[in-house]
């Protein structure tokens, strides 16, 4: 199918906006997402203690909280989709491109809000030392793209399979692992507030990983996609 | 037929080299002799990857399930000839370093091939047969997999420090090995690929045989 150049942006608009509208009304997605997220903050709060922990500790544990919070919250989306029969119609009407682009925009927005929202709770319960918080900020979003760029293209495949939600994870680790590494050795950077001044590869890596993730996603789509 | 029989007795001379014709090491010793096994089944662990995404390419191409077959037949020779060499690694690093493992990059990039190839087998393992939604997904996998794959092998060790003997080729592009190991280390890497062409081989004969009507016990 033909894309017009006029009319693509405002057809990702409106597949954006009806995902938010969906989204809003139910919530479900923000909801488990952010849930899972407290309960992991809270468990790993409560055994901790009151003893602090290193810039490199509190870097591990802020990522798995957030891998693994971001994978419960995303696969919930399209797996809805796919139960409800809205994602025929959507087959029907808009071309893969573009629905992959809709989606991207919007679970890279879910997920930043739900991400940020997670490293404000994170302060709140482990109150890690450091002024760099600014450069956690820059981090978590660049990370956060990156779980987004991969989860995308993966959550379709699973909202067909049987195993779904638990599935997720599994297929996004090996992909997502060099991001993931790239993306704690820079949070420990950034918690010491040393982010601006020791960067190199990790935030380099931070930056164009998600670009090949998004671009490869972007051509492997429509064979996901389309039966 | 006659070529088995040759690649059988290149193993056997190979096997042989490797503990009387080269020499050992300085300084690890004769524990660098595991190197003329472990390198080759790295080697063929990686080069079966990208057979079978070159397989795949192929069935998304014509959308035959032929090329699925032997996408996933590789990708299982991948994963045994993967699971050799991590654990020919992993005695290495005990004997020289401690500790079985220790996260060391090269001992991550491989340990994350393994987690590619566990990932596709769940995948499909996880999708009806029926239809080419399996063989399709399994595709697309395996190319978006190897995404990966180049940052954790090439660029990953080279990045971080580490314990591993300096990757042969180094940064300089030089040979830094001795010659004799070099050739053993390299009549080795030949028998390995020869074996896995071979087994390749074998497994196309049994799939034409199969199609033919006959039944056979993998």
């Amino acid at each position: 199918m033909e894309i017009k150049s006029s009319g693509w942006v405002k057809r990702v608009a409106a597949l954006v906006v009806k995902d938010i509208k969906s989204e809003l009304r139910t919530r479900y997605a923000l909801n488990s997402l952010f849930m899972f997220a407290l309960v992991t903050l809270v468990v790993v709060s409560f055994t901790l203690g009151p003893m602090g922990a290193e810039p490199r500790v509190h870097a591990v544990l802020l990522w798995i909280a957030l891998f693994f919070s971001s994978m419960a919250g995303i696969s919930r989306g399209i797996v809805q989709e796919v139960e409800k029969g809205t994602a025929d119609a959507l087959r029907l009407t808009v071309p893969a491109e573009l629905v992959y682009v809709g989606k991207l925009i919007f679970n890279t927005c879910l997920l930043l809000i739900v991400n940020l929202l997670i490293l404000l709770f994170y302060y709140f319960f482990m109150s890690p030392t450091g002024n760099g918080v600014g450069g956690v900020i820059l981090v978590v979003m660049l990370g956060t793209i990156s779980l987004s760029g991969a989860s995308t293209l993966l959550s379709a495949m699973v909202a067909r399979a049987s195993l779904k939600g638990a599935l997720l994870p599994v297929l996004a680790f090996p992909i997502l692992l060099p991001a993931l590494l790239s993306a704690v050795e820079v949070t420990q950077l950034a918690f010491k507030g040393r982010l601006l001044l020791d960067w190199g590869g990790d935030l380099q890596m931070l930056v164009f990983y998600p670009l090949i993730l998004i671009t490869a996603s972007y051509l492997l789509f429509p064979l996901v996609w389309e039966d | 037929m006659l070529v088995k029989y040759f690649l059988g007795l290149w193993m056997v001379l190979v096997i042989f080299a490797a503990f009387l014709y080269a020499p050992a090491a300085m300084g690890l010793g004769d524990y660098s002799r595991i190197i003329y096994f472990h390198v080759p089944m790295a080697w063929v662990g990686g080069v079966a990857y990208l057979v079978s995404m070159v397989y795949a390419i192929k069935y998304l191409q014509s959308e035959n399930l032929h090329y699925d077959r032997l996408a996933v037949f590789n990708a299982e020779i991948g994963t045994l000839f993967t699971i050799l060499a991590t654990i020919t690694g992993a005695i290495f690093a005990r004997v020289t370093w401690g500790d079985y493992w220790n996260w060391d990059p090269r001992q991550t990039s491989i340990f994350i091939l393994l987690l590619i190839y566990g990932a596709f087998f769940v995948l499909r393992s996880s999708l009806d047969s029926d239809g080419d939604r399996r063989a399709r997904f399994s595709a697309v996998y395996l190319l978006f997999a190897f995404i990966a794959v180049p940052f954790l092998v090439f660029i990953l060790p080279r990045v971080y420090a580490s314990l591993h003997p300096e990757p042969i080729i180094n940064v300089e592009g030089q040979l830094q090995m001795n010659t004799q190991m070099l050739i053993v280390l390299l009549a080795s890497l030949a028998g390995f690929s020869g074996l896995y062409a071979w087994i390749n081989q074998l497994y196309r004969r049994i799939v034409r045989l199969e199609d033919k009507g006959g039944e056979f016990d993998l």
